[in-house]
Protein backbone atom coordinates (compact mmCIF):
# COMPACT_ATOMS: atom_id res chain seq x y z
CA UNK A 1 0.00 0.00 0.00
CA UNK A 2 1.40 3.43 -0.73
CA UNK A 3 2.07 6.26 1.84
CA UNK A 4 -0.70 8.28 0.70
CA UNK A 5 -3.26 5.71 0.77
CA UNK A 6 -2.01 3.96 3.31
CA UNK A 7 -2.82 7.55 5.32
CA UNK A 8 -6.52 8.35 3.65
CA UNK A 9 -7.37 4.55 5.18
CA UNK A 10 -6.06 5.78 8.65
CA UNK A 11 -7.90 9.18 8.72
CA UNK A 12 -10.97 7.76 7.77
CA UNK A 13 -10.63 4.60 10.67
CA UNK A 14 -10.03 7.51 12.92
CA UNK A 15 -12.47 9.75 12.37
CA UNK A 16 -14.77 6.41 12.25
CA UNK A 17 -13.52 5.21 15.13
CA UNK A 18 -14.08 8.41 17.09
CA UNK A 19 -17.19 9.64 15.96
CA UNK A 20 -19.60 6.36 15.35
CA UNK A 21 -17.40 4.21 18.58
CA UNK A 22 -15.82 6.40 21.11
CA UNK A 23 -18.38 9.24 20.85
CA UNK A 24 -21.52 6.58 21.54
CA UNK A 25 -20.18 5.17 24.54
CA UNK A 26 -22.50 6.09 27.57
CA UNK A 27 -20.51 9.18 29.29
CA UNK A 28 -18.47 7.29 32.17
CA UNK A 29 -18.21 10.13 34.13
CA UNK A 30 -18.29 13.71 32.58
CA UNK A 31 -14.87 14.43 32.87
CA UNK A 32 -13.52 11.06 31.12
CA UNK A 33 -13.83 12.04 27.53
CA UNK A 34 -12.44 9.29 25.27
CA UNK A 35 -10.51 10.45 22.30
CA UNK A 36 -8.21 9.20 19.97
CA UNK A 37 -8.49 10.77 16.25
CA UNK A 38 -5.55 12.81 16.82
CA UNK A 39 -3.15 9.98 16.70
CA UNK A 40 -3.63 9.93 13.12
CA UNK A 41 -1.69 13.28 13.27
CA UNK A 42 0.83 11.73 15.47
CA UNK A 43 1.27 9.03 13.07
CA UNK A 44 1.77 10.63 10.51
CA UNK A 45 4.99 10.44 8.54
CA UNK A 46 8.36 12.06 9.74
CA UNK A 47 8.66 12.89 6.07
CA UNK A 48 5.41 15.31 5.62
CA UNK A 49 6.59 18.90 5.51
CA UNK A 50 5.40 21.06 8.18
CA UNK A 51 3.13 23.70 6.32
CA UNK A 52 1.68 19.95 5.15
CA UNK A 53 1.45 19.26 8.77
CA UNK A 54 -0.51 22.06 9.80
CA UNK A 55 -2.91 21.69 6.86
CA UNK A 56 -3.20 18.38 7.40
CA UNK A 57 -3.83 19.01 11.13
CA UNK A 58 -6.63 21.78 10.00
CA UNK A 59 -8.25 19.28 8.16
CA UNK A 60 -8.46 16.25 10.52
CA UNK A 61 -9.33 18.72 13.68
CA UNK A 62 -12.50 20.54 10.94
CA UNK A 63 -14.18 17.49 9.93
CA UNK A 64 -13.91 16.05 13.62
CA UNK A 65 -15.47 19.78 14.51
CA UNK A 66 -18.31 19.21 11.91
CA UNK A 67 -19.59 15.70 13.04
CA UNK A 68 -19.77 17.25 16.48
CA UNK A 69 -21.33 21.01 15.39
CA UNK A 70 -18.44 23.13 16.93
CA UNK A 71 -16.82 24.35 13.92
CA UNK A 72 -13.06 25.38 14.92
CA UNK A 73 -12.61 23.74 18.35
CA UNK A 74 -10.36 20.51 17.21
CA UNK A 75 -9.06 22.50 14.39
CA UNK A 76 -7.42 24.83 16.81
CA UNK A 77 -6.05 22.15 18.63
CA UNK A 78 -5.17 19.58 15.74
CA UNK A 79 -2.52 22.80 14.25
CA UNK A 80 -1.44 23.32 17.87
CA UNK A 81 -0.28 19.60 17.82
CA UNK A 82 0.83 19.64 14.50
CA UNK A 83 2.83 22.47 14.96
CA UNK A 84 4.53 21.45 18.18
CA UNK A 85 5.57 17.93 16.59
CA UNK A 86 8.71 18.22 14.93
CA UNK A 87 9.87 19.98 17.86
CA UNK A 88 9.23 16.99 20.00
CA UNK A 89 10.23 14.50 17.40
CA UNK A 90 13.24 16.54 16.96
CA UNK A 91 14.15 16.58 20.95
CA UNK A 92 13.50 13.06 21.22
CA UNK A 93 15.52 11.49 18.21
CA UNK A 94 19.08 10.51 18.71
CA UNK A 95 21.73 12.70 17.62
CA UNK A 96 23.17 10.13 14.69
CA UNK A 97 20.29 10.10 12.91
CA UNK A 98 21.66 6.48 11.25
CA UNK A 99 19.92 4.95 13.74
CA UNK A 100 16.97 7.15 13.53
CA UNK A 101 15.90 5.49 9.60
CA UNK A 102 11.89 4.71 10.12
CA UNK A 103 9.06 6.01 8.42
CA UNK A 104 6.61 7.13 11.21
CA UNK A 105 6.96 7.58 14.74
CA UNK A 106 5.90 4.35 16.86
CA UNK A 107 7.37 2.71 19.74
CA UNK A 108 9.26 0.57 17.45
CA UNK A 109 11.21 3.60 16.21
CA UNK A 110 12.14 5.71 18.60
CA UNK A 111 12.03 2.93 22.03
CA UNK A 112 9.27 3.15 24.30
CA UNK A 113 10.22 5.87 26.36
CA UNK A 114 11.00 8.48 24.01
CA UNK A 115 7.84 7.80 22.54
CA UNK A 116 5.83 7.44 25.60
CA UNK A 117 6.95 11.72 25.90
CA UNK A 118 5.66 11.91 22.17
CA UNK A 119 2.55 11.16 23.18
CA UNK A 120 2.28 12.27 26.76
CA UNK A 121 3.44 15.95 25.38
CA UNK A 122 1.05 16.50 22.68
CA UNK A 123 -1.88 14.65 24.32
CA UNK A 124 -1.74 16.93 27.00
CA UNK A 125 -0.98 19.99 24.33
CA UNK A 126 -4.09 18.98 22.75
CA UNK A 127 -6.33 18.07 25.36
CA UNK A 128 -4.78 21.40 27.32
CA UNK A 129 -5.49 23.57 24.98
CA UNK A 130 -9.23 21.87 23.96
CA UNK A 131 -10.29 22.51 27.35
CA UNK A 132 -9.02 25.76 27.91
CA UNK A 133 -10.70 26.93 24.72
CA UNK A 134 -14.19 25.23 26.14
CA UNK A 135 -13.06 27.06 29.30
CA UNK A 136 -12.64 30.57 27.68
CA UNK A 137 -16.48 30.06 26.98
CA UNK A 138 -17.81 28.76 30.34
CA UNK A 139 -16.86 26.71 33.24
CA UNK A 140 -14.84 26.89 36.43
CA UNK A 141 -10.91 26.89 37.16
CA UNK A 142 -11.12 23.76 39.27
CA UNK A 143 -13.32 21.90 36.40
CA UNK A 144 -10.76 22.83 33.69
CA UNK A 145 -7.46 21.63 35.62
CA UNK A 146 -9.32 18.17 36.12
CA UNK A 147 -10.43 17.99 33.07
CA UNK A 148 -7.20 18.24 31.21
CA UNK A 149 -5.60 15.74 33.74
CA UNK A 150 -8.74 13.34 33.40
CA UNK A 151 -9.06 13.31 29.91
CA UNK A 152 -5.13 13.29 29.12
CA UNK A 153 -4.54 9.86 31.31
CA UNK A 154 -7.48 8.51 29.23
CA UNK A 155 -5.99 9.49 26.23
CA UNK A 156 -2.90 8.26 26.89
CA UNK A 157 -4.06 4.79 27.99
CA UNK A 158 -6.27 4.55 24.33
CA UNK A 159 -2.69 5.28 22.47
CA UNK A 160 -0.45 2.99 24.27
CA UNK A 161 -3.27 0.01 24.20
CA UNK A 162 -3.63 0.84 20.39
CA UNK A 163 0.07 0.90 20.10
CA UNK A 164 0.69 -2.06 21.96
CA UNK A 165 -2.57 -4.07 19.99
CA UNK A 166 -1.68 -2.82 16.50
CA UNK A 167 2.26 -3.34 16.08
CA UNK A 168 2.85 -1.54 12.77
CA UNK A 169 4.97 -3.17 10.72
CA UNK A 170 7.06 -0.32 9.58
CA UNK A 171 9.96 -0.76 6.75
CA UNK A 172 13.30 1.18 7.48
CA UNK A 173 13.21 4.10 4.81
CA UNK A 174 15.76 3.19 2.75
CA UNK A 175 17.35 4.93 -0.90
CA UNK A 176 15.74 2.82 -2.96
CA UNK A 177 12.27 3.16 -2.07
CA UNK B 1 9.96 44.02 -1.35
CA UNK B 2 12.99 41.71 -1.80
CA UNK B 3 13.19 41.56 2.17
CA UNK B 4 9.66 41.07 2.49
CA UNK B 5 9.70 37.68 0.42
CA UNK B 6 13.01 36.26 2.36
CA UNK B 7 11.31 37.17 5.59
CA UNK B 8 7.67 35.37 4.56
CA UNK B 9 10.10 32.33 3.14
CA UNK B 10 11.94 31.78 6.43
CA UNK B 11 9.09 32.27 8.86
CA UNK B 12 6.92 30.69 6.28
CA UNK B 13 5.75 27.52 9.13
CA UNK B 14 5.06 29.53 11.61
CA UNK B 15 2.92 32.36 10.09
CA UNK B 16 0.65 29.69 8.75
CA UNK B 17 0.74 28.24 11.86
CA UNK B 18 -0.71 31.38 12.81
CA UNK B 19 -3.14 32.19 10.14
CA UNK B 20 -4.49 28.69 10.95
CA UNK B 21 -5.05 29.11 14.51
CA UNK B 22 -6.65 32.66 13.72
CA UNK B 23 -9.06 30.95 11.09
CA UNK B 24 -9.93 28.67 13.38
CA UNK B 25 -10.34 30.54 16.41
CA UNK B 26 -12.46 33.29 14.79
CA UNK B 27 -14.94 30.09 13.00
CA UNK B 28 -15.22 29.25 17.01
CA UNK B 29 -15.78 32.64 18.46
CA UNK B 30 -17.32 34.82 15.99
CA UNK B 31 -19.70 32.38 14.34
CA UNK B 32 -20.54 30.52 17.39
CA UNK B 33 -23.60 31.34 18.36
CA UNK B 34 -25.71 28.13 18.19
CA UNK B 35 -27.28 28.18 14.98
CA UNK B 36 -24.82 30.64 12.99
CA UNK B 37 -21.55 28.31 12.30
CA UNK B 38 -19.79 28.49 9.02
CA UNK B 39 -20.68 25.96 6.57
CA UNK B 40 -22.89 23.99 9.17
CA UNK B 41 -25.83 23.85 6.16
CA UNK B 42 -23.07 22.26 3.64
CA UNK B 43 -21.61 20.31 6.26
CA UNK B 44 -24.52 19.13 7.35
CA UNK B 45 -25.68 17.31 4.17
CA UNK B 46 -22.25 15.55 3.95
CA UNK B 47 -21.90 14.08 8.18
CA UNK B 48 -25.83 13.76 7.71
CA UNK B 49 -25.27 11.22 4.57
CA UNK B 50 -23.05 9.56 7.21
CA UNK B 51 -24.99 9.06 10.12
CA UNK B 52 -27.89 7.99 7.98
CA UNK B 53 -25.65 5.21 6.79
CA UNK B 54 -24.84 4.46 10.48
CA UNK B 55 -28.07 4.37 12.04
CA UNK B 56 -29.75 2.13 9.60
CA UNK B 57 -27.36 -0.16 11.68
CA UNK B 58 -28.17 1.15 15.07
CA UNK B 59 -31.67 0.70 14.96
CA UNK B 60 -32.05 -2.91 15.24
CA UNK B 61 -30.70 -2.73 18.59
CA UNK B 62 -33.02 -0.14 19.77
CA UNK B 63 -35.93 -1.75 18.04
CA UNK B 64 -37.11 -3.26 21.38
CA UNK B 65 -37.15 -0.41 23.69
CA UNK B 66 -38.77 1.72 20.39
CA UNK B 67 -41.97 -0.18 20.25
CA UNK B 68 -42.51 -0.59 24.25
CA UNK B 69 -42.15 3.48 23.83
CA UNK B 70 -44.85 3.31 20.72
CA UNK B 71 -47.26 1.11 22.27
CA UNK B 72 -46.91 3.60 25.59
CA UNK B 73 -47.74 6.60 23.72
CA UNK B 74 -50.56 4.86 21.30
CA UNK B 75 -52.05 3.99 24.34
CA UNK B 76 -52.40 7.20 25.65
CA UNK B 77 -53.54 8.51 22.82
CA UNK B 78 -56.31 5.80 22.73
CA UNK B 79 -57.16 6.76 25.37
CA UNK B 80 -58.49 10.23 24.04
CA UNK B 81 -60.76 9.36 21.97
CA UNK B 82 -63.77 10.66 21.46
CA UNK B 83 -65.76 7.62 22.03
CA UNK B 84 -64.78 6.99 25.37
CA UNK B 85 -66.63 9.69 26.62
CA UNK B 86 -70.35 10.74 27.21
CA UNK B 87 -72.30 13.68 27.75
CA UNK B 88 -73.81 13.22 30.88
CA UNK B 89 -77.59 14.09 31.16
CA UNK B 90 -77.99 16.42 33.98
CA UNK B 91 -81.70 17.60 33.70
CA UNK B 92 -80.65 20.45 35.44
CA UNK B 93 -77.94 22.30 34.44
CA UNK B 94 -77.15 26.38 34.32
CA UNK B 95 -77.11 26.99 30.51
CA UNK B 96 -75.33 30.25 29.19
CA UNK B 97 -78.17 31.31 26.31
CA UNK B 98 -75.01 31.85 23.53
CA UNK B 99 -71.98 29.68 22.98
CA UNK B 100 -68.88 31.56 23.41
CA UNK B 101 -66.85 29.19 21.18
CA UNK B 102 -67.27 29.04 17.34
CA UNK B 103 -68.14 25.24 17.46
CA UNK B 104 -68.34 24.97 13.74
CA UNK B 105 -64.57 24.93 12.79
CA UNK B 106 -61.45 24.47 14.74
CA UNK B 107 -58.26 26.17 13.80
CA UNK B 108 -54.83 24.20 13.80
CA UNK B 109 -52.61 25.90 16.23
CA UNK B 110 -49.89 23.00 16.33
CA UNK B 111 -48.57 20.44 13.36
CA UNK B 112 -46.44 17.44 14.30
CA UNK B 113 -44.56 15.31 12.14
CA UNK B 114 -42.31 12.40 12.49
CA UNK B 115 -38.68 12.12 12.67
CA UNK B 116 -35.76 9.83 12.85
CA UNK B 117 -32.50 10.75 14.63
CA UNK B 118 -29.65 9.98 13.13
CA UNK B 119 -26.68 11.19 15.25
CA UNK B 120 -26.99 12.05 18.81
CA UNK B 121 -24.53 13.48 21.51
CA UNK B 122 -24.24 13.49 25.31
CA UNK B 123 -20.98 14.06 26.29
CA UNK B 124 -20.39 17.44 25.14
CA UNK B 125 -21.01 20.99 26.77
CA UNK B 126 -23.02 21.81 23.46
CA UNK B 127 -25.02 18.97 22.35
CA UNK B 128 -26.91 18.45 18.80
CA UNK B 129 -28.67 15.60 17.34
CA UNK B 130 -29.54 15.42 14.09
CA UNK B 131 -32.93 14.47 12.23
CA UNK B 132 -33.71 12.92 9.48
CA UNK B 133 -36.23 15.93 7.78
CA UNK B 134 -35.20 19.22 6.05
CA UNK B 135 -36.25 22.01 4.65
CA UNK B 136 -37.58 20.16 2.05
CA UNK B 137 -40.44 18.40 4.14
CA UNK B 138 -41.26 22.07 5.83
CA UNK B 139 -38.82 21.51 8.87
CA UNK B 140 -38.34 25.76 9.96
CA UNK B 141 -35.94 26.79 12.81
CA UNK B 142 -37.44 26.89 16.23
CA UNK B 143 -39.97 23.94 15.86
CA UNK B 144 -39.82 21.65 19.13
CA UNK B 145 -38.22 18.27 19.48
CA UNK B 146 -40.31 15.31 21.56
CA UNK B 147 -39.70 11.78 21.65
CA UNK B 148 -41.97 8.85 21.08
CA UNK B 149 -42.11 8.64 24.94
CA UNK B 150 -44.05 12.10 24.56
CA UNK B 151 -41.05 13.92 26.54
CA UNK B 152 -39.75 16.97 25.40
CA UNK B 153 -35.83 16.33 24.04
CA UNK B 154 -35.21 19.42 22.20
CA UNK B 155 -35.28 22.29 19.41
CA UNK B 156 -34.26 22.69 15.89
CA UNK B 157 -31.56 24.95 15.21
CA UNK B 158 -30.73 24.77 11.84
CA UNK B 159 -32.05 23.60 8.50
CA UNK B 160 -30.53 22.27 5.68
CA UNK B 161 -32.27 20.90 2.64
CA UNK B 162 -32.52 16.75 3.42
CA UNK B 163 -31.14 17.03 7.61
CA UNK B 164 -31.57 19.41 10.19
CA UNK B 165 -30.17 19.75 13.50
CA UNK B 166 -31.44 20.11 16.85
CA UNK B 167 -30.37 21.37 19.62
CA UNK B 168 -31.04 19.24 22.89
CA UNK B 169 -31.89 20.20 26.18
CA UNK B 170 -28.10 18.77 26.88
CA UNK B 171 -26.98 21.98 26.33
CA UNK B 172 -25.79 25.04 28.19
CA UNK B 173 -27.64 27.85 25.68
CA UNK B 174 -30.53 25.70 26.35
CA UNK B 175 -33.45 27.93 27.67
CA UNK B 176 -37.33 25.84 27.71
CA UNK B 177 -40.54 28.12 29.46
CA UNK B 178 -41.95 25.05 31.62
CA UNK B 179 -44.17 24.85 34.72
CA UNK B 180 -44.92 22.66 37.11
CA UNK B 181 -47.52 20.48 36.78
CA UNK B 182 -49.08 20.38 39.90
CA UNK B 183 -49.30 24.56 40.73
CA UNK B 184 -48.55 25.75 37.41
CA UNK B 185 -46.06 27.99 38.27
CA UNK B 186 -43.71 29.01 35.56
CA UNK B 187 -40.15 28.91 35.41
CA UNK B 188 -37.49 28.09 33.23
CA UNK B 189 -35.65 24.72 32.58
CA UNK B 190 -31.84 25.26 31.43
CA UNK B 191 -28.62 22.69 31.95
CA UNK B 192 -25.30 23.88 33.85
CA UNK B 193 -23.60 21.58 31.45
CA UNK B 194 -22.26 19.21 34.32
CA UNK B 195 -24.28 16.05 34.63
CA UNK B 196 -26.33 14.69 31.49
CA UNK B 197 -28.50 13.23 34.22
CA UNK B 198 -29.92 15.97 35.61
CA UNK B 199 -31.52 19.63 34.43
CA UNK B 200 -31.83 22.84 36.37
CA UNK B 201 -35.22 24.11 36.55
CA UNK B 202 -35.20 27.76 37.85
CA UNK B 203 -37.21 30.58 38.64
CA UNK B 204 -40.14 28.91 41.05
CA UNK B 205 -40.64 30.80 43.87
CA UNK B 206 -40.65 29.35 46.96
CA UNK B 207 -43.68 30.68 48.69
CA UNK B 208 -44.69 27.48 46.42
CA UNK B 209 -44.46 24.09 47.87
CA UNK B 210 -42.40 21.79 45.88
CA UNK B 211 -41.36 18.05 46.30
CA UNK B 212 -39.64 15.52 44.87
CA UNK B 213 -41.13 13.66 42.37
CA UNK B 214 -43.26 16.50 40.95
CA UNK B 215 -43.63 16.58 37.20
CA UNK B 216 -42.46 19.83 35.19
CA UNK B 217 -43.76 20.20 31.78
CA UNK B 218 -43.27 22.50 29.09
CA UNK B 219 -44.94 26.32 29.98
CA UNK B 220 -47.95 27.86 28.84
CA UNK B 221 -45.88 31.12 27.71
CA UNK B 222 -43.31 29.06 25.15
CA UNK B 223 -43.09 30.17 21.16
CA UNK B 224 -41.66 27.00 20.19
CA UNK B 225 -43.03 24.31 22.38
CA UNK B 226 -46.41 23.31 22.80
CA UNK B 227 -47.58 23.43 26.32
CA UNK B 228 -48.33 20.35 28.27
CA UNK B 229 -45.46 18.06 27.71
CA UNK B 230 -43.36 16.19 29.84
CA UNK B 231 -40.04 17.84 30.49
CA UNK B 232 -38.76 15.85 33.77
CA UNK B 233 -39.35 14.97 37.22
CA UNK B 234 -37.86 16.74 40.25
CA UNK B 235 -35.02 14.70 41.87
CA UNK B 236 -33.54 16.99 44.03
CA UNK B 237 -34.05 20.86 45.98
CA UNK B 238 -31.45 23.31 46.62
CA UNK B 239 -32.55 25.95 48.92
CA UNK B 240 -30.74 28.79 47.56
CA UNK B 241 -30.56 31.06 50.85
CA UNK B 242 -29.53 34.11 48.50
CA UNK B 243 -32.72 34.10 46.11
CA UNK B 244 -36.62 33.73 46.59
CA UNK B 245 -36.32 31.09 44.20
CA UNK B 246 -35.39 27.63 44.00
CA UNK B 247 -32.84 25.98 42.20
CA UNK B 248 -34.30 22.47 41.42
CA UNK B 249 -32.48 19.49 39.89
CA UNK B 250 -34.58 17.73 37.19
CA UNK B 251 -34.19 14.39 36.06
CA UNK B 252 -35.45 14.58 32.73
CA UNK B 253 -38.10 12.05 30.63
CA UNK B 254 -36.52 11.06 27.89
CA UNK B 255 -33.70 8.77 27.69
CA UNK B 256 -30.96 11.16 25.94
CA UNK B 257 -29.05 8.10 25.52
CA UNK B 258 -31.12 6.56 23.01
CA UNK B 259 -33.16 9.12 21.12
CA UNK B 260 -34.57 6.97 17.74
CA UNK B 261 -38.02 8.10 16.68
CA UNK B 262 -39.04 11.55 17.44
CA UNK B 263 -41.80 14.00 16.70
CA UNK B 264 -41.30 18.01 15.69
CA UNK B 265 -43.74 20.24 16.55
CA UNK B 266 -44.93 23.55 14.78
CA UNK B 267 -46.27 26.11 16.03
CA UNK B 268 -48.50 27.50 13.01
CA UNK B 269 -49.08 30.72 14.97
CA UNK B 270 -45.03 31.58 15.99
CA UNK B 271 -44.55 34.18 13.70
CA UNK B 272 -47.90 36.18 14.21
CA UNK B 273 -46.94 35.64 18.19
CA UNK B 274 -43.37 36.83 17.15
CA UNK B 275 -44.47 39.89 15.02
CA UNK B 276 -46.34 41.06 17.47
CA UNK B 277 -44.41 40.85 20.35
CA UNK B 278 -41.65 42.79 18.12
CA UNK B 279 -44.21 45.32 17.47
CA UNK B 280 -45.51 45.82 21.13
CA UNK B 281 -41.86 46.20 21.92
CA UNK B 282 -41.31 49.16 19.56
CA UNK B 283 -44.66 50.65 20.06
CA UNK B 284 -43.67 51.02 23.90
CA UNK B 285 -40.02 52.28 23.20
CA UNK B 286 -41.88 55.07 21.13
CA UNK B 287 -44.48 55.67 23.67
CA UNK B 288 -41.32 56.29 25.78
CA UNK B 289 -39.34 58.62 23.76
CA UNK B 290 -42.34 60.61 22.80
CA UNK B 291 -42.63 60.94 26.99
CA UNK B 292 -38.80 62.57 27.36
Amino acid sequence: MSETLRNITRFVLFLGLQVYVLDKIPALHRFIIPVIYYLFILWLPFSVSRFWLLIIGFITGLSYDYFTNHPGLHAAACVLIAYIRPFVVNLLTPKDSSEFNYREPSAKAMGWAPYSVYVFVLTLLHHGYLVFLEWLEFGSLLDFIIKVIATTGIGMLLILTAEVLFPRKLKFRTNVA
Amino acid sequence: MRNLFLFIRRYFTIISFLLLQALALSMLFRYNKYHRAVFLGKANEITGYFNSQYDKVEDYFLLKEENRRIHRMNDSLLNLLQENFMKVDTGVSAYSDTTRYDTTRLVRRYFIRSARVLSNSINNQKNYFQVNRGARHGIKDNMSVINSDGAVAGQIVNVSENFSQAMSLLHIQSRVNAMLKKSRTNGRVEWDGKNPQYLVLRDIPKSDSVSIGDTVLTGLFSYNFQPGWMIGTIAGIVDDKSTNFYVLQVKPAANFQNLQQVFVIENLQRNEQVTLDRATQKKIDELNRRKQ
